[in-house]
């Protein structure tokens, strides 16, 4: 039993930080995109950010599963398979915590004045080298909270993964499942040692984050 | 000497950025509704009003009724007393409102099962006196009360907090009383992020999954919400009926998006209290 619970730990973790760590290349990217630039229908696509937030996970679950089936629009087209795989879980955890890192980076990013990439051009710096020495640092913390926030999400998440999961104890099955899982065969005290396990581990996790933001902040202001 | 990306580079960015959220997000919803619409309208109809379907539907529409008011009531009273009162254990107020937002649903849905549950802390008293909770409604509407519950103070509690006492003081000094007080001045000026907290708690009511699924039973026709019932469809290989019953919530989604994206737009800076 300790070792199915170690697999769905591994996975579970593995697959939000995963997840997250797609979503925080990205999701800069999408709110780069929606803050500096103007496109047709940039509100819509603004507004459609918010759609894991809106959307219930049961219904983006059945979906993405369709979608990435064998059969699927987008499985039958992929060499690999990704729905029933571990990889899908990385797929759903993706969806969900998207808005998290767009909604977090990008009020940071819009508040950043020009006047020090101005600065930066001036003395010669080109584009590329202006946002990694001077935007990237600038949104930092808010990338690192939107990860966290991503990631802690994609932990406990339910509804959008059981459907493409596959579920098989060992391979494919993600913590929260177990849960419930053993609370079917009445396992009160089984469930609640993985809960407490997910909700520590989770909190040592966040922790550390919070730490290394503090260190960062205490190290910018010197 | 430029500010600005070529031409070519923003174009490509922002190809890349729609093409991941097309992927991501556009794509799976057009798969509900094509998969809804798969077999024709007939058979969407048949789905939609099936019986189990409809008794679905109206389980979650009551829950929402019932948890929404009460986060409504529950959020108002919070961030009114975080906002509006110096007191200790303030800070763990302001901590444990966030709790239901970073455990995961399903840990949710047990807490209320090592509570209530047969072999729970109030177990053998609710056997005693026949009273169900988990596994009957009661428990679904406790169990989405808890994870909607942030919905709304956290709205509330920023705005808030930047607007300070100094209307309610000054109303106080003219002599209204508490209650005149919070209906006549600072409802009004919160009202447009109470409406958005709304929308939002009430997304979260209609399609929780996770916390719903631990403490409701899936007594088919009696205790499955929507989001329930689209997983037993689903599990039965009935696809169409699934995504038929899922495009409602997708329809609620979108409308919920479409409130938001209005009430951003005309009232945001009455959202976020920066207008002042």
């Amino acid at each position: 039993m300790s070792r199915r619970a170690l697999a769905a730990y591994r996975l579970s973790f593995g697959a939000a930080a995963a997840a997250a760590a797609i979503n925080s290349v990205f999701g800069l990217l999408v709110a780069w995109v929606l803050v500096r630039y103007d496109f047709p229908a940039r509100r819509v696509v603004s507004a459609l950010v918010d759609l894991p937030f809106a959307l219930p996970t049961a219904v983006a679950g059945i979906a993405l599963t369709a979608l990435y089936a064998p059969a699927g629009w987008i499985g039958h087209l992929l060499p690999v398979k990704v729905a029933f795989e571990p990889a899908g879980v990385v797929v759903a955890l993706t969806f969900i915590g998207l808005p998290f890192v767009v909604r977090t980076v990008e009020p940071v990013l819009a508040d950043l004045g020009v006047d020090v990439e101005e600065a930066a051009a001036s003395l010669g710096a080109g584009r590329w080298t202006t946002f990694v020495r001077v935007v990237l640092p600038a949104i930092g913390p808010a990338l690192v909270t939107g990860f966290a926030l991503a990631f802690a999400r994609g932990v406990g998440e339910y509804g959008s993964v059981i459907f493409i999961a596959g579920n098989l104890p060992f391979r494919s099955e993600i913590a929260p499942l177990l849960i419930v899982q053993q609370l079917e065969q009445y396992n009160y005290a089984g469930a609640t040692a993985i809960a407490a396990t997910m909700l520590l581990a989770s909190f040592a996790v966040l922790l550390a984050i919070n730490l290394l933001q503090a260190a960062d902040r205490r190290r910018m202001a010197t | 000497m430029s500010t600005r990306e070529p031409r070519w580079v923003r174009w490509t960015l922002i190809a890349v950025a729609l093409a991941f959220l097309g992927l991501n997000l556009a794509l799976p919803l057009a798969a509900v509704f094509a998969g809804a619409l798969a077999k024709g309208l007939t058979v969407y109809r048949a789905a939609v009003v099936e019986p189990d379907a409809v008794a679905a539907m109206r389980l979650t529409l009551t829950v929402a009724a019932i948890a929404v008011p009460l986060n409504i009531a529950f959020g108002l009273a919070a961030a009114w007393a975080v906002t509006k009162f110096d007191f200790p254990g303030k800070a763990l107020l302001i901590s444990l409102i966030d709790l239901p937002l970073s455990v995961s649903p399903v840990v949710s849905g047990l807490i209320y099962v090592l509570l209530f549950g047969l072999q729970g802390w109030a177990g053998p008293w609710l056997r005693a006196h026949d009273v169900r909770i988990i596994f009957a409604v009661p428990g679904i509407v406790l169990a989405t009360v808890f994870v909607t519950f942030p919905f709304v103070a956290r709205e509330l509690i920023p705005l808030m907090t930047e607007q300070g006492r100094s209307d309610e003081e000054a109303a106080r000094s003219l002599g209204a009383s508490g209650w005149t007080t919070f209906t006549r001045v600072t409802l009004p000026n919160v009202r447009w992020a109470l409406l958005y907290g709304v929308l939002l708690c009430n997304a979260r009511a209609m399609g929780e999954f996770g916390a719903v699924s631990v403490v409701s039973g899936h007594i088919r026709g009696l205790t499955n919400t929507l989001p329930l019932h689209i997983e037993i469809l689903y599990n039965e290989y009935n696809y169409v009926a699934a995504f038929a019953v899922a495009s409602l919530l997708a329809g609620l989604a979108l409308v919920t998006l479409v409130a938001k994206s209005l009430l951003e737009w005309r009232y945001g800076d009455q959202l976020t209290g920066s207008g002042h």
